[in-house]
C-alpha cells in the first residue's frame, strides 16, 4: 500500500502522515484490529466451508466440534472486533489531529500576523483550520484502511498458500490487482476527468456566484434574463462534460467487480484441477473457494481511501506551506536584557515591505515617541499607518533604515520583551468566544478584581458591564457577535489599558463605527490616555486638538507634522482630509444657500 | 429524513428514469448472484462426487460469464446514474438560479446559495451512483435469496427470514436512542471543535498581549477534551453498526452449523448445504452497505432539500409580459400608505408609508442604519411587494417599470468580466463611445485608464480589486449609461475616504442633474441640495422641507 502516496504531491502527503509518528503504536494497534476484523469475516466462510465439506463425508460428530465452536465464535467476534477497531481508530484519530493543531498553532503563532496577510482575505484561514481537521479523517478513512486490507489479504493469501500455492498465487494477482492496481488508476481517470471539466466548471461557479450576489443588480438593470441564459450555456457544458467522464469514471467498480469473479473462477479451477490430479483434498477445495470468495471483502474499501488520500494532497500541501513558511522577522541569537520603562523609540529612514515582491508600505519614515507624549499617525487609507504599529511590535523587520528603542536597536531585543513594553490593540482587535471577564483578563492574567474595573471604568465599559444580567461572565459569543461594533472596541481599549504597556499604540480604535459611537469612543479615549506614551493610528481626524503631535502620512511618507492648529493653517493633505471630514455644508449653514434647488 | 425525497421525483425528469434503470439493473445483479452461488455450489460439488475439470467445463464457462456480467451491470449501472445525476443536478442548479434571479435573493444569503449550486449539490453524485442503487438490491436481494433458500431448504429459510428484517428494525431501534444522546452532545463537541478556529483568528490580539505561547497548552486539553467528548458518543453511536454486524454474522453461522449439521445425519445434500451457505451472506450484504452510505448520502438528500427549501419559499413572480402600460410616461413616485413586511420579523420594515415624488423632484431620505431605507429603495425598485397598501406603479409590468430607473446601491456588485461589461449592465448595446463617456462623466474615466487593460481589463471575483470607491464609481457610470429618467441611490458615499468621496460626490451632483431622484443616506450634509428631506425611522417616514431652508 506504499504506492498510494505516489499518486502526486508526494512530498506534502508524506510529511502530513509523518506527523502522526508519535502515535505510531496507537495506528498499528488501530491497524491491527481493522485486519482482525476482515480476517474474521473471511475465516467465518472459509471455516464454515470446511464445516459443510467435512460434514458431507459423514464423520463422527466429534470431528465437527471445533469446526461448530470456531464458527460461532467467528460469528460473534467480527462484530465485537468491528466495534472495538472503529473506537480505537476514532480515538488514535483525535489524538493526530490534536499533535497536528498544535504543531501548526505553533507555526502560525510564529508567523503572525504579517506571515498571514495571504490567509486573511476571503475565509483561506478558515479553510486552513478544516485542513487541520481533515487530518482525523485522512487517518480513519485513508491510511488505516489499507493498512488493514494488506495484513488480512496477506492472511488470506498465506492461508491459500498452505493449501494450493497456484491458487494462492492467483488470488495474491486479484487481490493487488482490485485492490491498489484498479483504486489508483481510478484516482488518475477522476482526476484527469476533474480537470476536463475543470474550466467548464470555473466557468460555471463564477456565474452563479455572479447571478446570486449580484441579483438585485441584475434585476434592477433588467439584466436577469441574460444571466439566466449564460448560467444555462455554461451548465448544458459541464453537463456534457459529466455525461462523457461518466463512463470513465464507472470504469474502476466495473473492473473491481471483473477481477473478484475472474480471480475467483480461476482459483475454482486451479483447485477443481488440483483435486483431479490428486494434489488437493476435497475438503480443502470448499475451503479454498469460499476463503477466495471472502478475501475480496478486505479490497472493498480501498477505492474510497485512494480519492481520500489523492483529496487530502492540496490539505497537506496548505498545510506544510504553513510549517515551512519563513519567519517574518529575525530574532536576535543573544538577546539584550528587556527594555526598562519609560520607553523612548525613534525611527529613522525606516522602509518596510511585506514582500520582495511589494510596492513599499513605509518609504524612508522619520518618527520619534517620547516618555508621556502623545502622537497621531494619519492619512489616507494605505498610507502605511499600520505598518509602523505592524514594525513597532516587532510582526515586521524594516528592510533599511534605524529603529531604536531606549537608544538600542529593536530587533536587538526578544520580540516577546519588545511586546512586554510595546502593546495596545491591534486593528481589528479579536473578541474571543468566551466571558467578558475572560476576555479582559487576557490582558494581565493576574489582574485582580479592582485592576479589570479600573480598565473598564476608563474604556467608559463600567456601567455597561454592570447593567447586563450576567455582568461579568456575560458570554460574547463567537467572534463577539453579541456585542455591538462601539462595545467591542471598548473592550479592547480597556484590554490595552490594564496591560498598560509603556508605549500604548492605538490601531484605528474608531473603525467601522457610526459617526455618534466614534465621537463618544474618540473623547474617552483620549481621555484615557491623557499623560501615557501614545501612538494614536487613525484616519478620522475628530478631536486630535489634544494630542501633542500629528504626523501625516501618504504613500509610505511622512508628508506633513505639526499640532493640528498648526497644520490647518498650512495648505496641504491634512487640511483636504479636515475639510472632506468636515463637509462644509455641515459646518457652514446658510452659505451657498443660492444654489439650493428648493422653490 | 427520508431515503428519497418525492420532490426530486416530481421536479427532475431524469430522477424518475434512473429509478425505472436502477429496478431493473438491481433485478439482474440479483439474478446474477443467484447464479453465481448455483454455479459455485455445482462445481464444488460436482468435483467432490469426483467429476473432473473436463466434465465440469459448462458450469465453468458459465461461472465466467456470470462474472463478466456482474462486471458489466456494476460498469453500466454507475455510468448511468452518474450521468443521471448529472442531469439532476442541472435542472435543480437552473431552477434555484432562475428562482433567485425572478425573485430576489430573499431570504437566502448569495454565498450559501452559490455553494449550494454548484458544490452543494455534488453530494447528488454519492447519491444516485451508490446508496439508491444499494438501496434497490437491498428490497430485491434479500427476497430473491429468501425465495431461492426456501427453495433448496425451508428451515435455513426460516432463520434468514427472521433475522433480515431484524436489521432495519434494529438500526431504527439503536439509531433513536442514540440520536437523542448525539444530540444532547453535539452542541458541546460544535463549540470545543471551534475553539482551535477561534484562537487561530485571535493570534495577533495573543501576541500582543503576550499570551500566544500559552494558548499550545490549551489547545491540547481541549483538544484532548473534545476526543474525550466524542469517544462518549461514538461509543453509544456505533452500537448501532455492531448490532448489524452481530446479526448478519452470527445468522451466517447459524446457518452454517445448522446446515452442516443436518448434512451430517444425511438430511439434505452437499451441493443445496453449500448453495445455502454462498447465498446466506448476500441476504444481509446489501442491507449493510446501505447503512454504510446512509449518512455519506443524505448530504445529498439534504442539499436537494434545502433547493426545494428556497424555490419553495418567497413569492415567484411569473415572468412579466410586455403589456402596454398607460401612465409612466413621466417618472412619479406615488407611495399610498405602504406597508412591508418580512416574514419571521415582528415589526413592519416599512409602516403606513406615503410618499409622493414630482417628476424631476429630488428627495433625500436620512435616517440611521436599520430604519427602512433599504426596504423603501427595494419596492420602488420592485424587488420587493408591499405587504399592504397601493403603489402608482404597481399595475406596470416590474420589468418595464426598471427600465425607467437608474440604481446606484451602497454595494455595488462588479460581475466577473471586463471593466466595459460591467459599466454595460446599463445598457447592453451601448457602444464604445458611450461606454467613455459615462465613465468620464461618472469620474471613472482616469482610474480606468490607469488599469494594466484600460476598459479590457477583468474585474470582479477573480479580476483586479477595485476600492470601493473605484467600485462606487462603476455604478455611477452603469447610471450614466442607463439615463434613465427615475434615479434611486442609496448612501453613495458611505465607507469611502476622503479623497474618493469627494469624487463620488461630484459625480453624483452631475447624475441627478434633470432627473427625479430619490436619495437614501444617514449622511446629513445630503440634505443640502435636496428639494425636500424626509426622516425614517423604525419603518415610518415623515417629509420635511430641506433642513437649510426650514431654519
Amino acid at each position: 500500500m506504499t504506492a498510494i502516496p505516489r499518486i502526486a504531491h508526494r512530498a506534502p502527503l508524506l510529511r502530513l502522515l509523518a506527523l502522526a509518528r508519535p502515535m505510531r503504536g496507537r495506528l498499528l494497534v488501530a491497524a491491527l484490529a481493522g485486519a482482525a476484523t476482515t480476517a474474521a469475516g473471511i475465516a467465518l466462510l472459509g471455516v464454515s466451508g470446511f464445516l459443510i465439506a467435512r460434514a458431507a463425508e459423514h464423520p463422527n460428530v466429534t470431528a465437527l466440534t471445533i469446526a461448530v465452536v470456531a464458527v460461532r465464535a467467528l460469528g460473534v467476534g467480527r462484530g465485537v472486533l468491528r466495534y472495538a477497531e472503529r473506537l480505537i481508530s476514532h480515538d488514535v484519530a483525535f489524538r493526530v489531529m490534536g499533535d497536528v493543531r498544535v504543531r501548526i498553532y505553533r507555526a502560525l503563532a510564529r508567523i503572525a500576523p504579517a506571515g498571514l496577510r495571504d490567509l486573511r482575505s476571503g475565509d483561506l484561514l478558515t479553510r486552513l483550520v478544516a485542513d487541520v481537521d481533515t487530518t482525523q479523517d485522512l487517518f480513519v478513512r485513508g491510511v488505516l484502511p489499507p493498512a488493514a486490507a494488506a495484513l488480512a489479504g496477506g492472511a488470506a493469501v498465506g492461508a491459500c498458500a498452505f493449501l494450493l500455492a497456484p491458487a494462492a498465487g492467483a488470488l495474491a494477482a486479484g487481490l493487488l490487482a482490485a485492490g491498489a492496481v484498479v483504486p489508483l488508476c481510478s484516482v488518475v481517470i477522476a482526476r484527469r476527468a476533474a480537470q476536463r471539466a475543470a474550466a467548464a466548471r470555473g466557468r460555471l461557479t463564477t456565474l452563479v456566484v455572479d447571478a446570486f450576489s449580484g441579483a438585485p443588480d441584475l434585476i434592477a438593470f433588467g439584466a436577469a434574463e441574460r444571466a439566466l441564459a449564460s448560467v444555462a450555456a455554461a451548465d448544458r457544458e459541464l453537463t456534457r462534460q459529466t455525461r462523457r467522464n461518466a463512463f470513465a469514471l464507472a470504469l474502476g467498480s466495473g473492473l473491481c467487480t471483473a477481477v473478484t469473479g475472474l480471480t475467483v473462477w480461476a482459483v475454482l479451477l486451479l483447485g477443481v484441477a488440483a483435486v483431479e490430479d490428486g494434489d488437493l483434498g476435497r475438503v480443502p477445495l470448499a475451503v479454498l473457494a469460499l476463503t477466495a470468495l471472502a478475501a475480496f471483502e478486505a479490497v472493498a474499501p480501498l477505492p474510497a481511501a485512494a480519492a481520500r488520500l489523492a483529496e487530502t494532497g492540496s490539505s497537506a500541501r496548505r498545510i506544510t506551506g504553513v510549517l515551512d513558511a519563513p519567519d517574518p522577522v529575525r530574532e536576535p541569537s543573544r538577546p539584550l536584557p528587556p527594555p526598562d520603562r519609560p520607553v523612548t523609540v525613534r525611527l529613522r529612514g525606516v522602509r518596510a515591505r511585506y514582500g520582495p515582491d511589494e510596492p513599499w508600505a513605509l518609504d524612508g519614515v522619520d518618527l520619534d515617541l517620547e516618555p508621556g507624549r502623545r502622537v497621531a499617525l494619519v492619512g489616507p487609507s494605505g498610507a502605511g499607518k499600520s505598518t509602523v504599529a505592524a514594525l513597532l511590535l516587532r510582526f515586521l523587520d524594516a528592510q533599511a533604515g534605524t529603529i531604536t528603542l531606549n537608544g538600542r536597536d529593536l530587533t536587538a531585543y526578544a520580540a516577546d520583551d519588545v511586546r512586554a513594553v510595546i502593546g495596545g490593540c491591534p486593528q481589528d482587535p479579536h473578541v474571543f468566544d468566551s466571558t467578558l471577564r475572560e476576555n479582559l483578563r487576557l490582558a494581565r492574567p493576574g489582574a485582580d478584581e479592582a485592576d479589570l474595573r479600573a480598565a473598564a471604568d476608563a474604556a467608559r465599559l463600567l456601567p455597561w458591564i454592570e447593567s447586563l444580567p450576567q455582568g461579568w461572565d456575560t458570554p460574547v459569543g463567537a467572534h463577539g457577535a453579541r456585542v455591538s461594533g462601539g462595545e467591542r472596541q471598548r473592550l479592547a481599549l480597556a484590554r490595552a489599558l490594564l496591560a498598560d504597556p509603556a508605549l500604548l499604540i492605538l490601531d484605528e480604535p474608531t473603525a467601522h463605527l457610526d459617526p455618534p459611537t466614534r465621537v463618544a469612543l474618540t473623547t474617552d479615549l483620549l481621555r484615557a490616555t491623557r499623560g501615557r506614551t501614545t501612538l494614536l493610528i487613525t484616519h478620522d481626524l475628530a478631536g486630535l486638538d489634544a494630542v501633542d503631535e500629528i504626523v501625516v502620512l501618504d504613500r509610505g511618507r511622512v508628508v506633513q507634522r505639526g499640532t493640528h492648529a498648526a497644520l490647518l493653517r498650512q495648505d496641504g493633505l491634512y487640511r483636504r482630509l479636515w475639510a472632506e471630514q468636515h463637509n462644509p455644508w455641515e459646518d457652514r449653514p446658510g452659505e451657498e444657500q443660492s444654489a439650493s434647488r428648493s422653490s | 429524513m427520508k431515503p428519497l425525497d418525492p420532490r426530486l421525483l416530481r421536479h427532475a425528469r431524469a430522477a424518475r428514469a434512473f429509478l425505472a434503470a436502477a429496478v431493473a439493473f438491481g433485478l439482474v445483479t440479483t439474478g446474477l448472484v443467484v447464479a453465481q452461488a448455483v454455479l459455485l455450489a455445482r462445481i464444488l460439488a460436482g468435483a467432490f462426487d469426483g467429476q473432473g475439470v473436463a466434465a465440469l467445463t459448462s458450469a465453468f464457462a458459465l461461472l465466467l460469464a456470470v462474472a463478466a456480467g456482474r462486471a458489466l451491470a456494476e460498469y453500466g449501472g454507475e455510468a448511468m446514474a452518474l450521468r443521471a445525476a448529472g442531469a439532476v443536478k442541472s435542472r435543480l442548479r437552473l431552477m434555484l438560479v432562475e428562482h433567485v434571479l425572478r425573485s430576489g435573493p430573499g431570504a437566502v444569503r448569495p454565498g450559501e446559495a452559490a455553494t449550494l449550486a454548484t458544490r452543494g449539490l455534488d453530494a447528488l453524485d454519492p447519491y444516485f451512483a451508490r446508496y439508491l442503487p444499494q438501496l434497490v438490491l437491498a428490497c430485491l436481494t434479500p427476497t430473491a435469496v429468501l425465495a431461492v433458500v426456501a427453495g433448496a431448504d425451508l428451515l435455513s429459510a426460516i432463520v434468514i427470514a427472521a433475522t433480515v428484517p431484524l436489521i432495519p428494525v434494529f438500526m431504527i431501534l439503536v439509531g433513536l436512542h442514540t440520536k437523542a444522546r448525539t444530540e444532547r452532545q453535539w452542541t458541546l463537541l460544535e463549540r470545543l471543535g471551534g475553539h482551535f478556529l477561534d484562537v487561530v483568528q485571535g493570534l495577533p490580539t495573543l501576541k500582543v498581549f503576550g499570551r500566544a505561547r500559552a494558548q499550545a497548552a490549551v489547545i491540547r486539553e481541549v483538544t484532548a477534551g473534545h476526543r474525550r467528548a466524542t469517544l462518549r458518543t461514538l461509543r453509544v453511536a456505533f452500537l448501532s453498526a455492531l448490532v448489524l454486524e452481530l446479526l448478519s454474522t452470527l445468522a451466517v453461522a447459524l446457518v452454517a452449523v445448522e446446515v452442516g449439521l443436518r448434512l451430517l445425519g444425511g438430511g439434505m445434500p452437499y451441493e443445496t448445504a453449500l448453495l445455502v451457505l454462498l447465498l446466506a451472506p448476500e441476504a444481509y450484504l446489501p442491507l449493510r452497505n446501505v447503512g454504510a452510505q446512509f449518512h455519506a448520502s443524505m448530504e445529498g438528500v439534504t442539499a436537494a432539500g434545502r433547493v426545494f427549501e428556497v424555490l419553495e419559499s418567497g413569492p415567484s413572480e411569473p415572468p412579466a409580459r410586455p403589456v402596454a402600460a398607460p401612465g409612466i410616461d413621466d417618472a412619479r413616485v406615488s407611495l399610498d400608505r405602504v406597508t412591508v413586511r418580512y416574514p419571521g420579523r415582528d415589526r413592519p420594515a416599512l409602516s403606513d408609508v406615503s410618499l409622493e415624488v414630482e417628476p424631476g423632484e429630488r428627495l433625500v431620505v436620512v435616517g440611521p442604519s436599520g430604519a427602512g431605507k433599504s426596504t423603501l429603495l427595494a419596492v420602488l425598485l420592485r424587488l420587493v411587494e408591499p405587504t399592504e397598501g397601493r403603489t402608482g406603479f404597481g399595475h406596470v409590468p416590474a420589468e418595464q417599470w426598471r427600465r425607467r430607473v437608474a440604481w446606484v446601491p451602497q454595494d455595488p456588485y462588479l460581475f466577473a468580466g471586463s471593466v466595459a461589461d460591467n459599466i454595460r449592465l446599463g445598457d447592453p448595446d451601448a457602444s464604445d463611445d458611450a461606454v467613455r463617456r459615462a465613465a468620464r462623466l461618472a469620474g471613472a474615466d482616469e482610474f480606468i485608464r490607469r488599469l494594466p487593460d484600460g476598459y479590457d481589463t477583468p474585474i470582479g471575483e477573480r479580476g483586479s480589486r477595485l476600492s470601493s470607491g473605484q467600485r462606487q464609481r462603476i455604478a455611477l457610470a452603469r447610471a450614466f449609461l442607463r439615463d434613465a429618467p427615475l434615479l434611486l441611490l442609496d448612501e453613495p458615499t458611505a465607507h469611502l475616504d476622503g479623497e474618493s468621496a469627494a469624487a463620488v460626490r461630484a459625480a453624483v451632483e452631475r447624475l441627478m442633474e434633470g432627473r427625479t431622484v430619490v436619495l437614501v443616506t444617514h449622511d446629513h450634509s445630503w440634505t443640502r441640495g435636496a428639494d425636500r428631506v424626509a426622516e425614517i425611522d423604525g419603518g415610518r417616514l415623515t417629509v420635511h422641507r430641506p433642513l437649510a431652508v426650514a431654519s
